[in-house]
């Protein structure tokens, strides 16, 4: 039972809330779209939040000096309990204005060529990585398709693989796509407590498979990508609790909550030696799948 | 001599006819060309490696059509053959998913790549091609578990890993097992660079979505066949999202060539070739020529440093003696 405690003690009670979750029946459809609204809460937690809390000297970095910065990704560097810490996330906009700025966290290219940056950086300086996840999906555009959408995203993903230092992924709201997984390829891969993580979202579903876009409540019951499900399903390594009634009612305990379970993890991965950090990474990945022999 | 090149198709000629038999323009034939209309018997078009003789069109393949064709008819060794789909989700959209598994199965394909050990033109590797007509070349669990098997053949036998994508993207159907595919062959892949062995890849059309962006990307030297759509959303996606107008050769092999992202458009029929010669010219020499190669090269050092020595000491002694004056100097100023 990997289930994250927080240090504050209080840990116990939400333990047994989530063990509960995961040990439990499978979840009725209804509960699942509830726990997709509540992934997408337009007062949820988004990255620059958490690294308001975590990291007070955050240092932002920006454009991927080839051709532009790409505002739907947001990557720097602090100080995080006495040392440096890299954090990457896709950012969504709270309101009409900043949402359509951060092109509602769906990522261009540029803003993966960003990341990818800051992840060369970890590797010379050995500083741990973390990313925080929440995107509906990468941009389609014209444009991000010109300049490389899917060979930004296979590159991030090679380029997490192969880093020489600690990586943690959390997927904090919707994790929806490639777009979610380009920033997914770490050492340890954490969902929030209502945080979900599909192949596509459930509109983009529903559009596609249904052929009928107001089928998303049908795709999300299908999909049943909550966070229980994808710990048994070993997508996830662990349940990071949140608030009472989600994130989005407490962003200071839900970023308490992170910060107990990050920093725990990234000493317990800075202790294994590089090399076998590395091979348990592949391996992980390796593993991942359901088939049968015929 | 003309700037243009004149081609009649008869075909095109008879189909233009009031009297043309039916059959030469029946609709949803998979031997009638799409772009011209021209129509082919079945043995013409495996001659023709499933290209219009007459506007060059490419039909979509088979995996096992592919493998045929690459080997020359010599024969493959399918790596993995026995994995099938499994139904994690227990998913049902319009149609439950094993339902639909054993329609695609039906028709004779175990699933969406077929990956084997072959010779293209007496060059040995690892091929995996997908294969459109199961299920959309979606990428499932044994997509990934096969890519992944084909990758670890090739590290052990030492040989270059080929691949030839026709996929619609991640399968749906599986889920967040699906999306992890993605994940799993850049593990694979990054095992073959570890071993130092090349990956080719070959777009086909459609090669989209989650293929795309993974390993599909991720060749050492891409080549993409003609009128191949590459995309990572597709031209609709694009249109219902951005409303944006796009060109009708959006996405296509010949524009990802001017936007950088494919290093040659070839020819299907020129492919073996191509791929052999390019498996020829990676190849490294065997490890006694290397290592000779490499103590000749290391001679050729030793003799040149020992030149290089004889002439030092008076490069050295000029140098010391312009410092020795220049100190000499100092003291005598002082
Ligand atoms: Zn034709």
């Amino acid at each position: 039972m990997s289930v994250s405690t927080h240090p504050s003690g209080r840990g116990g009670r939400f333990v047994r809330r989530i063990a509960g979750k995961i040990a439990g029946a499978e979840v009725v459809s209804g509960d699942i779209w509830d726990a997709i609204q509540l992934a997408r809460h337009q007062d949820r937690p988004y990255p620059l939040d958490y690294i308001a809390r975590l990291m007070p000297d955050f240092e932002e970095i920006h454009g991927d000096r080839a051709a532009g910065d790409d505002p739907a990704i947001v990557a720097g560097i602090g100080r995080y309990h006495g040392a440096p810490l890299a954090i990457i996330g896709q950012q969504k906009g709270r309101d009409a204005q900043d949402r359509a700025y951060r092109n509602f966290g769906m990522p261009s290219p540029e803003g993966y060529r960003k990341g990818m940056r800051l992840m060369e950086l970890c590797d010379r300086l050995q500083i741990p990585l973390v990313t925080l996840i929440d995107t509906p999906g990468a941009f389609p555009g014209a444009q991000a398709e010109e300049h490389g959408q899917g060979g930004a995203i296979a590159r991030s993903m090679m380029m997490m693989l192969r880093l020489s230092v600690p990586t943690v992924a959390v997927v904090i709201g919707e994790g929806s796509s490639g777009g979610a997984l380009a920033l997914g390829v770490a050492d340890r891969v954490v969902m929030l407590e209502n945080a979900t993580y599909s192949v596509i979202s459930p509109e983009g579903a529903s559009a596609i498979l249904w052929r009928d876009a107001a089928k998303a409540k049908l795709a999300a019951a299908a999909f049943k990508p909550i966070a229980a499900n994808c710990y048994r399903w070993g997508i996830a390594d662990a349940v990071v609790p949140e608030p009472e009634g989600g994130a989005h009612t407490s962003h200071d305990e839900a970023a308490r909550f992170l910060d107990g379970y990050l920093l725990r993890t990234i000493r317990e991965l800075q202790a294994i030696p590089r090399v076998d950090r590395n091979r348990q990474r592949h391996e992980r990945f390796r593993r991942l799948g359901a088939q049968r022999e015929a | 001599m003309s700037r243009h090149q004149i081609s009649v198709s008869i075909d095109r000629l008879r189909g233009k006819r009031a009297d043309a038999g039916p059959t030469r323009r029946m609709p949803g034939d998979d031997r009638s060309c799409p772009k011209c209309e021209s129509h082919f018997r079945a043995d013409e078009m495996e001659r023709n490696c499933y290209v219009c003789a007459v506007c060059g069109y490419h039909f979509p393949m088979t995996a096992r059509q592919r493998l045929d064709h690459l080997s020359g008819g010599a024969g493959w060794e399918e790596i993995g053959g026995e994995l099938r789909a499994a139904d994690p989700l227990r998913f049902i959209d319009l149609q439950p998913y094993t339902e639909r598994v054993q329609a695609a199965e039906a028709k004779g394909a175990t699933e969406a790549i077929i990956a084997a050990s072959l010779e293209i033109e007496g060059r040995p590797c690892v091929v995996a091609a997908m294969d459109f007509a199961f299920l959309g070349g979606s990428m499932g669990s044994v997509v990934g578990e096969r890519f992944a098997r084909a990758a670890e053949v090739a590290v052990a036998q030492n040989v270059p890993l080929i691949s030839i994508t026709s996929s619609g993207g991640a399968r749906m159907q599986e889920g967040v097992l699906a999306l992890m595919q993605m994940a799993k062959s850049i593990v694979a892949l990054d095992e073959l660079a570890q071993a130092g062995l090349p990956f080719l890849m070959v777009l086909a059309h459609p090669t989209t979505g989650g293929v795309w962006a993974s390993f599909a990307s991720l060749g050492d030297v891409t080549y993409a066949e003609p009128g191949a759509l590459i995309a990572f959303s597709g031209p609709r996606v694009i249109e219902q999202t951005t409303r944006e107008k796009l060109p009708a050769d959006f996405g296509l092999a010949e524009r990802q060539y001017d936007h950088g992202h494919v290093d040659a458009v070839v020819d299907r029929r020129d492919l073996p070739r191509r791929l052999a010669h390019l498996m020829m010219i990676l190849e490294q020499p065997p490890r006694d020529e290397a290592q000779s190669l490499a103590s000749q090269l290391a001679q050729n050092g030793t003799e040149r440093a020992a030149r290089m020595a004889q002439a030092l000491p008076s490069l050295t002694r000029r140098f010391r003696g312009q410092s020795e004056s220049s100190s000499a100097g100092e003291v005598s100023g002082s």
